[in-house]
């Protein structure tokens, strides 16, 4: 294998790595904005994981190799699905081993390990956390992959940079499935990264947390981990709605230096953009009661579904 | 193609058998633990993985080989056949039958309720009743494999006879299975198509007419279907898997109910030749509700077996979802996708009979060691049982579906032929099918709800009880049992390529057409026209990288200070284990957001309550809305019935006189 | 895959108005899912809103298509009563009726979802074979024109109270209409316009029925018209 395809790879990596904790803040700051409120740095988040970095791991005493263990796997799974997702450059080296429907396998994974961590310590709130994370995700990972589904169709392929290549090139056909997943989309997203309708991610209240309950026991390094897959993930979410919804600036074929220097800030905007919708959707949204969430859920999966009737009665033959 | 020099047929015949001779063995010394248990199990297991060894030579050649062994009653030998199809369940079967003898070697001891000699002879006939199943080659034959896995596996069941449950389950399970046997041996029936040929040589010349055809290809998936648990038939799984020793609930979920697949693959795609495709929405329509029903039945479970075997009860509902698809697109013409959906069963039986056999094997062991089977007992036992915590995490995360394990690979493929429903050339029905995949995928992420909730409760937390403070970990045997089907797990996962291309053979003979091989050893790409593929070592070999290079950096730039103190316990002061989450507690979404599949029984305490107990009971609504008013109504007959019992010889001899008078008046009208 | 090959050419054969109106014919679907998903009767009416818009802009699409002059006429006729009037007149009558929430509907939100996805596969279902009887170049929306109409319905049935009745009814007149359009490129205008009027005059008059009802209940909730039954 050449070179240019595993640089452009590691270069992808490296670019998600740094940007997440960035889009992070910049959410954060467009929040605070809207909420009239003095706006923290955009940097907050790098200076939070680098402060937990430093300090001493402090571990429950019955926990066990699992609970340790959890956070590397939760952050490489991130890593390995920021490198499969096309925010860059299409056709990379680590494409070819997973497709769209082995990231959301990925996704799950993060989901169950993080899960089976929080109940490891064997708290209240740890077990709380992982329950609601599961109900939550069972309802959300299939309306993702109805989402992916209904694009595989659409382009007749599972493999996230070729479905983006498709809808890029052929947009001129406006398939109306696309706005029923995009729905769809939208809310899985703030679903699966504790935003607001379903998790408050600035809540300190246990009883109403989800993700943060989980991460109760986590402390220094593995909690500085685990903070990091998180933004990765929301980093990792807004990708795959680049590449479904606005895939155009993604290098497809040209991965040499200038297709990638174009598409670094074609990325930045996209997510500049992105972030402020999000800051938006969040502080006009109130937060539903926990019960209300798997409704929610139960609304994306089935506008998803409805996305598949749709595309087979119109976008078909 | 008639390879000469290999002849797996006498092969497979002579392991087969050799169960059968370490079954009677078994009788030399039946109290013995050391010789029928720990020897005679060993030298089973070694004959498993010798017939699955000739079983990969056999599905590698892809020859079929017939004989016709002149045993049984005059004019009605065994016909025996070894082609591509019995060849992969062969597989399956040695595979699996390794592992679980194994573990059961160390497993099974003296106070089990029944002689380990007997034990033995009925485990050893029941693993050689299916090799029988696999072999036959004709209605006979199979027809007493198929009886004999019936009766030995009830024996199985019902090892702790004295108890007065279980024997109520391995009654409901005789019942289902001989309901289940009769429906086949009727689809026999209409298969011999009038030759009176009772050969599947026969059966597969035979010409039937669409209706008669329709009606045998129902039957058969009636009989198959009430074998392997398809809804409403499945009411007698959750009973018998739990009721089982735990080595035989692993064989019987894990292989026995493939076998009910095997036999469906046959009749629909050997014997009747060329199924219709509306036949296939039959399979395909009860194999989704199956397994959305199963999977929501598992995630309110609160009895860690029970939980397996309605998990089983979804898995079969996948296996019968793909062969339904495969159905649907072989008779429609596409061929090729027949063989993809094909294919996604085939291997999908294989990964289930691994992760389900280890699953159970792996709640044998923390029974053994527990006495307990109630999920709300357990907890915590990962500090307590590392072997069997670590090898059981496998099949948990298998079972859950994720990558880069076995049990995606067959989601996936079952996902990529969902993906070409919509090009199904029938109005309509390429509406509805593709709807299928959102319950597929719907299943699948319920599936890993289930194995959070199976995990979680059981290893992870704090011990619910003070006697788990004694668990052991498990014995080097059983450890040995579990690593092998942990380690099938991951092979399976991670060689999908070569997997397909092993059961190639099966698909070519089934369909006339095969998937497409990948480009290279490490790539599963079955769509060639689709740029689609995945390739599990790579995926497996970045994130172990980005994670090793993780805990490096780490270490290398901070540092590895751990301390240790007591979990964080918001200031209350006292934690106790008692404030986990119980099995009820982690279901209660699931129960909520599905209550309409359940018939609930609450007992809720009020505030006032000295003593508050909460108690709540989840019933099968099929059970109680259409097998309950059955019960009934066979009651009321045979109380009717009974009236003919007088107690008086003479009534007795008037009714031999009536029938006698009868029968002769017929004769005489005719 | 030489179908899928030739079906991609298909999808791409289609011209861009058309194109734009199956888009709307989408949208149109979309928005009466959302308005089942919702519980806010404010809400309701904004996408009631919205739903007269996108079928104001599908009249419009066809009327360039066709150059059928009436319906720019009845676009328009559209915006002004689907989009401006009948909203704000819901708008005042919540106002004046302090009713912002519907309660707890009959079925809950998700299984009248799951209802509704079994109404759009019976309705597209059934619109298959129209669709081949239909010359018009709309003839692919006739499915989702039919299942709106199902979709107003099962809300109509699914919600108690009586201000979510009339805008089922409004959304099921706007799959009516819709429908009419996507068959036949509209009906004749005399049709039209007595449709709006009536429309106009029930809307009307149901809003003095509100007042009436809670005169008399105290509620809107339309349980208590049960009482109203000759059997008690």
């Amino acid at each position: 294998m050449r070179p240019g395809p595993i640089v452009a790879q590691a270069l992808e990596i490296a670019v998600a790595l740094a940007a997440a904790p960035l889009f992070l803040g910049w959410v954060n700051q467009c929040r605070a904005w809207l909420a009239n409120r003095g706006a923290p740095s955009m940097l907050l988040p790098y200076r939070n994981i680098r402060k937990l970095f430093h300090k001493d791991a402090v571990l429950a005493e019955n926990a066990s190799p699992l609970f340790r263990i959890a956070p590397y796997i939760v952050f490489g799974t991130m890593v390995v699905a920021a490198g499969i997702i096309p925010s860059l450059a299409g056709r990379l080296p680590l494409v070819v081993a997973a497709d769209a429907i082995a990231l959301v396998g990925l996704f799950a994974t993060a989901r169950v390990f993080l899960s089976l961590a929080a109940m490891d310590v064997g708290t209240a709130f740890g077990t709380l956390g992982a329950r609601r994370e599961m109900m939550i995700g069972f309802l959300a990972e299939p309306a993702l992959l109805m989402v992916i589904f209904v694009a595989s169709l659409i382009s007749a392929t599972t493999a996230l940079p070729a479905i983006s290549a498709h809808l890029a090139s052929e947009r001129f056909t406006i398939d109306p499935s696309l706005a029923f997943i995009g729905v769809a989309f939208t809310l899985v997203l703030l679903a699966e990264n504790a935003r607001i309708p379903i998790d408050n991610p600035a809540t300190h209240l246990e009883l109403t947390m989800i993700h943060e309950a989980m991460l109760l026991e986590y402390s220094a390094r593995h909690l500085a981990l685990m903070e990091w897959a998180s933004a990765l993930r929301l980093f990792n979410y807004a990708c795959i709605g680049f590449a479904l919804f606005v895939p155009w600036g993604i290098a497809a074929r040209d991965i040499g230096p200038f297709g990638l220097t174009l598409s670094i800030p074609v990325l930045a905007l996209k997510l500049a953009a992105a972030g402020g919708g999000l800051a938006v959707i969040e502080t006009v949204s109130a937060k539903l009661r926990i019960m209300r969430a798997p409704e929610f859920l139960a609304s994306a999966f089935l506008f998803a579904v409805l996305g598949l009737l749709v595309h087979v009665l119109l976008g078909g033959a | 193609m008639i390879a000469s020099l290999s002849s797996p047929l006498p092969d497979c015949l002579a392991l087969v058998t050799a169960w059968l001779a370490i079954g009677i063995a078994g009788l030399a010394r039946p109290r013995s633990v050391r010789y029928a248990g720990r020897t005679l199990f060993v030298v089973g297991a070694l004959v498993a993985l010798a017939l699955a060894a000739t079983a990969v030579w056999s599905l590698i050649g892809g020859a079929t080989q017939s004989m016709v062994l002149p045993i049984g009653l005059p004019d009605l030998p065994f016909h025996l056949r070894l082609d591509p199809l019995s060849s992969a369940f062969l597989l399956l079967l040695g595979a699996a039958a390794a592992g679980v003898s194994l573990f059961s070697a160390g497993y099974f001891r003296d106070s089990d309720g029944m002689a380990p000699g007997l034990l033995c002879l009925q485990y050893h006939v029941f693993l050689a009743s299916m090799g029988l199943v696999l072999l036959a080659n004709d209605a006979y034959a199979y027809m007493v494999g198929w009886e004999l896995m019936a009766l030995s596996s009830y024996f199985l069941v019902t090892t702790q006879h004295r108890i007065a449950e279980i024997r109520a389950a391995g009654f409901i399970y005789l019942l289902m299975a001989h309901v289940g046997a009769l429906a086949i041996l009727l689809a026999f029936g209409i298969l011999q198509g009038g030759s009176w040929q009772f050969t599947f040589d026969a059966m597969r010349a035979a010409h039937l007419s669409p209706a008669w055809a329709a009606g045998a290809f129902l039957l058969a998936l009636a009989g198959f279907g009430a074998k392997a648990g398809l809804v409403p038939l499945h009411v007698w799984l959750p009973e018998a898997h739990p009721a089982a020793p735990s080595p035989v609930s692993a064989l019987l979920s894990g292989v026995m109910l493939k076998t009910a697949v095997y036999g469906m693959l046959r009749v629909a795609f050997d014997l009747l030749g060329h199924p219709v495709w509306w036949w296939g929405l039959v399979p395909l329509a009860a194999g989704l509700l199956t397994a959305l029903y199963g999977v929501v039945f598992a995630a309110v479970q609160t009895d860690m077996k029970r939980l397996l075997a309605y998990s089983s009860i979804e898995n079969v509902g996948l296996l019968f979802t793909g062969l339904g698809l495969a159905i649907v697109f072989y008779g429609t013409s596409m061929p090729a996708l027949a063989a993809l959906a094909l294919l996604a069963t085939l291997y999908h039986s294989l990964n289930h009979a691994a992760m389900k056999s280890l699953l159970f094997l792996g709640t044998g062991s923390v029974l053994h060691a527990t006495g307990q089977r109630n999920l709300g007992r357990l907890g915590g036992l990962i500090h307590r049982m590392p072997w069997v915590a670590g090898l059981t995490l496998v099949g948990t995360l298998a079972l859950a579906g994720l990558p880069p394990l076995n049990g995606f690979v067959s989601e996936w493929l079952l996902l990529q032929s969902f993906l070409f429903a919509d090009q199904i050339p029938r109005a309509f029905v390429d509406l509805l099918i593709p709807l299928g995949a959102a319950v597929v995928a719907l299943c699948a992420a319920l599936a890993g709800y289930v194995m959070v909730k199976f995990y979680g409760v059981i290893f992870l937390g704090q011990p619910r009880e003070s006697s788990l403070a004694h668990a052991h970990d498990c014995s080097l045997l059983e450890r040995v049992g579990l690593g092998w089907l942990a380690a099938l797990c991951l092979a399976l996962g991670l060689a999908p390529a070569q997997v397909v291309s092993a059961l190639t053979p099966v698909t070519r003979q089934l369909t006339g057409s095969a998937t497409a091989q990948g480009a290279s050893w490490w790539l599963l790409a079955p769509v060639p026209a689709r740029a689609v593929s995945y390739a599990p070592l790579l995926f497996l070999l970045a994130g172990a990288a980005v994670v090793a290079l993780t805990v490096l950096l780490v270490r290398l730039f901070y540092h590895r200070r751990v301390r240790h103190a007591r979990p964080w316990d918001c200031g209350f002061g006292e934690v106790s284990p008692r404030m986990q989450d119980t099995a009820e507690g982690f279901g209660q979404p699931i129960r909520n957001i599905f209550q309409s599949f359940f018939a609930i029984e609450r007992e809720l305490p009020t505030p006032f309550d000295a003593a508050p107990r909460y108690r709540i009971a989840i019933h099968d609504r099929i059970w109680l809305g259409i097998y309950q008013p059955i019960a009934g109504w066979v009651r009321r007959l045979a109380d009717v019935v009974a009236g003919l019992q007088q107690g008086r010889i003479a009534a007795y001899l008037l009714y031999s006189f009536a029938t006698l008078v009868l029968l002769l008046a017929v004769v005489l009208a005719t | 895959m030489s179908s899928s090959a030739a079906r991609e050419k298909v999808v791409t054969d289609i011209p861009l108005d058309q194109q734009l109106l199956n888009a709307c014919a989408a949208l149109l679907l979309l928005l009466s899912f959302a308005m089942l998903s919702q519980r806010r009767i404010v809400s309701l009416v904004s996408l009631l809103a919205v739903q007269g818009a996108v079928l104001a802009a599908a009249t419009l699409l066809i009327a360039w298509r066709t150059g059928e002059g009436h319906l720019y006429f009845s676009a328009a006729l559209t915006i002004a009563l689907k989009v401006a009037f009948l909203p704000w007149l819901l708008h005042r009558l919540i106002r004046r009726l302090q009713v912002y929430w519907d309660t707890e509907p009959l079925l809950n939100i998700s299984a009248t979802m799951l209802t509704g996805i079994v109404i759009v596969v019976f309705a597209f279902g059934l619109a298959q074979p129209i669709t081949h009887l239909a010359s018009t170049a709309t003839r692919d929306a006739i499915g989702i024109a039919v299942a709106v109409v199902l979709l107003a319905f099962l809300m109509m049935i699914t919600r108690r109270k009586a201000m979510s009745q009339v805008i089922g009814f409004l959304s099921m007149e706007n799959g009516l209409f819709f429908g009419a359009m996507s068959a036949t490129y509209g009906m004749p205008m005399v049709v039209e316009l007595g449709v709006a009027l009536d429309v106009l005059v029930a809307v009307l008059v149901l809003g003095v029925f509100f007042f009436q009802i809670r005169e008399q209940f105290d509620s809107l909730d339309l349980h208590h018209l049960e009482r109203l039954s000759e059997r008690r």
